[in-house]
């Protein structure tokens, strides 16, 4: 299956999900645009995951729908990296990078899994299985996964929420890098993460969910750890959380 | 090294319980005074086992095919219940009272209906090791389907997988550290559903045999053919465990250290 590189922005058009009988949001619209590298902030249960889900079109809204920029369905357009690596423990991480091609039944180009395993510097543990990797390898064998599949957008659900602060710091660095010319949305929870990675960043809040104003970040990301323009926006941002927070 | 040490020590450790069980036993007939028509001392029964030999090699050949058939088609026919029950909300409605009808349904009352149907030889004896041990497979390897874990199965529908795709890469194989536990729990009472088959009506196996000596009051024969009985449900029951601890390498064991 052969993808078209050129970058390509979301869509959502008067979205509305409920969940359990409530509404976690209802005629929301936004648009991402082709290339950008885009933040979702909000506390946890406001609905962020299902937003992601429901681009990622594993769940469909109420209302609503969601299409590319061009106007043209995002089916196979899409790569998603979930709250955990979830990487298949029988599959050792060059398996596990060509999983896409195995299950869509086709033949694996290892070549290119291999050049991506070394990419993310896992070239040396390219035969072992995920059991004994780090958390951190563990990430990074599922950036090289989401990289095989050669998506124009990639969808990021707090991807690496379960790393220490090194690591993590150093996986954001490793991703923003794989990344940049695709149209990244990324949800988190943390402020700092968005603050570091994103060109705009939008914050959820309310019920149902509503977006605050979005927040342009200044500076080109990975932006170090003593980069005004960082401190800055996470200041502003846990303003925001913390106004949102009171509200509800 | 350290596999090897460990292995050694699984040896040594498989040793002391045999000795110490025969120990045990030993001491039981000596201090007890057992008479050898109720419970005859390790040596007689090791006299009759080599007296025997070909009576019993015989008749255990015979058993061992009935197991091994009966494990075989059982964990087949239980794997693919199992998948068929896993496929459809109305099959599960329909199947599962079946299924455990057939279970609360002793063995020793269906093993004289099983003999009528299918005669005095083997089938009979393959079918009653069947239905006795595809219910822990089905069970097991039914449960280990349902609860594949979503986000792989959305990770898969991302990456453009079909159903089949999803089932066969994902699901099935997801599920088969429970169908390990299904087939090992099978392995320990394969032997039962043999036995009763060939207790109910049968001219040869060591459920025959055992019937015939018991009847005659050769108590050392019935303990000899015990023992062969115990021999082959620890070896299928090893076995069996090996196969799934290699074949299933990446499941996590708790037991095993990392």
């Amino acid at each position: 299956m052969a993808h078209d590189n050129t970058p390509l922005g979301i869509l959502v058009h008067d979205l509305s999900f409920q969940y359990e009988g409530e509404y976690l949001f209802k005629n929301l619209s936004f648009q991402i645009s082709p290339g950008s590298f885009t933040g979702v902030l909000g506390k946890s249960g406001i609905g962020k995951s299902s937003l992601l889900k429901i681009i990622a079109g594993l769940i469909k809204p109420d209302h609503g729908f969601v299409q590319g920029t061009s106007g043209a369905s995002l089916l196979n357009q899409i790569a998603y990296m979930g709250q955990q690596d979830l990487l298949f423990p029988w599959l050792n991480i060059s398996e596990n990078v060509c999983l896409g091609a195995k299950l869509r039944g086709e033949v694996a180009d290892e070549k290119r899994a291999l050049n991506l395993i070394r990419k993310v510097g896992l070239y040396n543990a390219r035969n072992q299985y995920p059991a004994s990797l780090s958390g951190g390898m563990r990430q990074r064998a599922a950036i090289a996964r989401t990289l095989y599949e050669e998506r124009p957008i990639v969808l990021m659900d707090e991807p690496f929420s379960a790393l220490d602060a090194v690591t993590r710091s150093n996986i954001q660095e490793l991703a923003y890098d794989v990344l940049r010319d695709k149209t990244v949305l990324i949800v988190t929870h943390d402020p700092a993460e968005a603050a570091r990675l994103c060109d705009t960043i939008l914050v959820l809040e309310g019920q149902p969910a509503q977006f605050h104003a979005p927040l342009r970040v200044v500076g080109t990301p990975p932006r170090p750890l003593n980069d005004p323009h960082f401190i800055a926006t996470e200041t502003q941002l846990m303003h925001i959380l913390k106004a949102a927070s009171h509200e509800g | 090294m350290k596999v090897r040490r460990k292995r050694t020590g699984q040896f040594v450790e498989g040793v002391v319980i045999f000795v110490g069980f025969l120990v045990v036993w030993w001491l039981i007939v000596v201090l007890l005074k057992t008479p050898r028509y109720i419970l005859p001392s390790p040596f007689i029964v090791a006299r009759a086992l080599w007296e025997t030999r070909s009576f019993l090699w015989y008749h255990s050949l015979i058993t061992l095919i009935e197991i091994l058939s009966g494990f075989i088609i059982g964990i087949g026919l239980g794997a693919i219940l199992a998948l068929l029950l896993s496929s459809s909300k109305t099959l599960q409605k329909w199947f599962m009272p079946a299924i455990i009808i057939s279970q609360s349904l002793p063995i020793f009352a269906l093993a004289p209906i099983l003999v009528l149907w299918f005669g005095f030889g083997m089938s009979s004896k393959i079918v009653a090791t069947v239905l006795v041990i595809f219910f822990p497979v089905t069970t097991a390897f039914f449960d280990g389907l349902r609860r594949t874990e979503k986000s792989w199965l959305e990770l898969a529908k991302t990456m453009g997988a079909s159903p089949t795709s999803a089932l066969i890469h994902v699901k099935l194989v997801a599920a088969l550290p429970s169908l390990g536990s299904g087939v090992r729990v099978a392995a320990a009472i394969a032997p039962i559903g043999a036995i009763i088959g060939e207790w109910v009506g049968s001219s040869s196996g060591l459920g025959f045999v055992m019937l015939n000596a018991n009847a005659r009051l050769q108590a050392p024969t019935c303990f000899a053919a015990l023992f062969i009985l115990t021999i082959m449900a620890i070896g299928l029951w090893k076995v069996v465990d090996f196969a799934i601890k290699r074949y299933l390498f990446w499941v996590p064991d708790t037991n095993r250290g990392s």
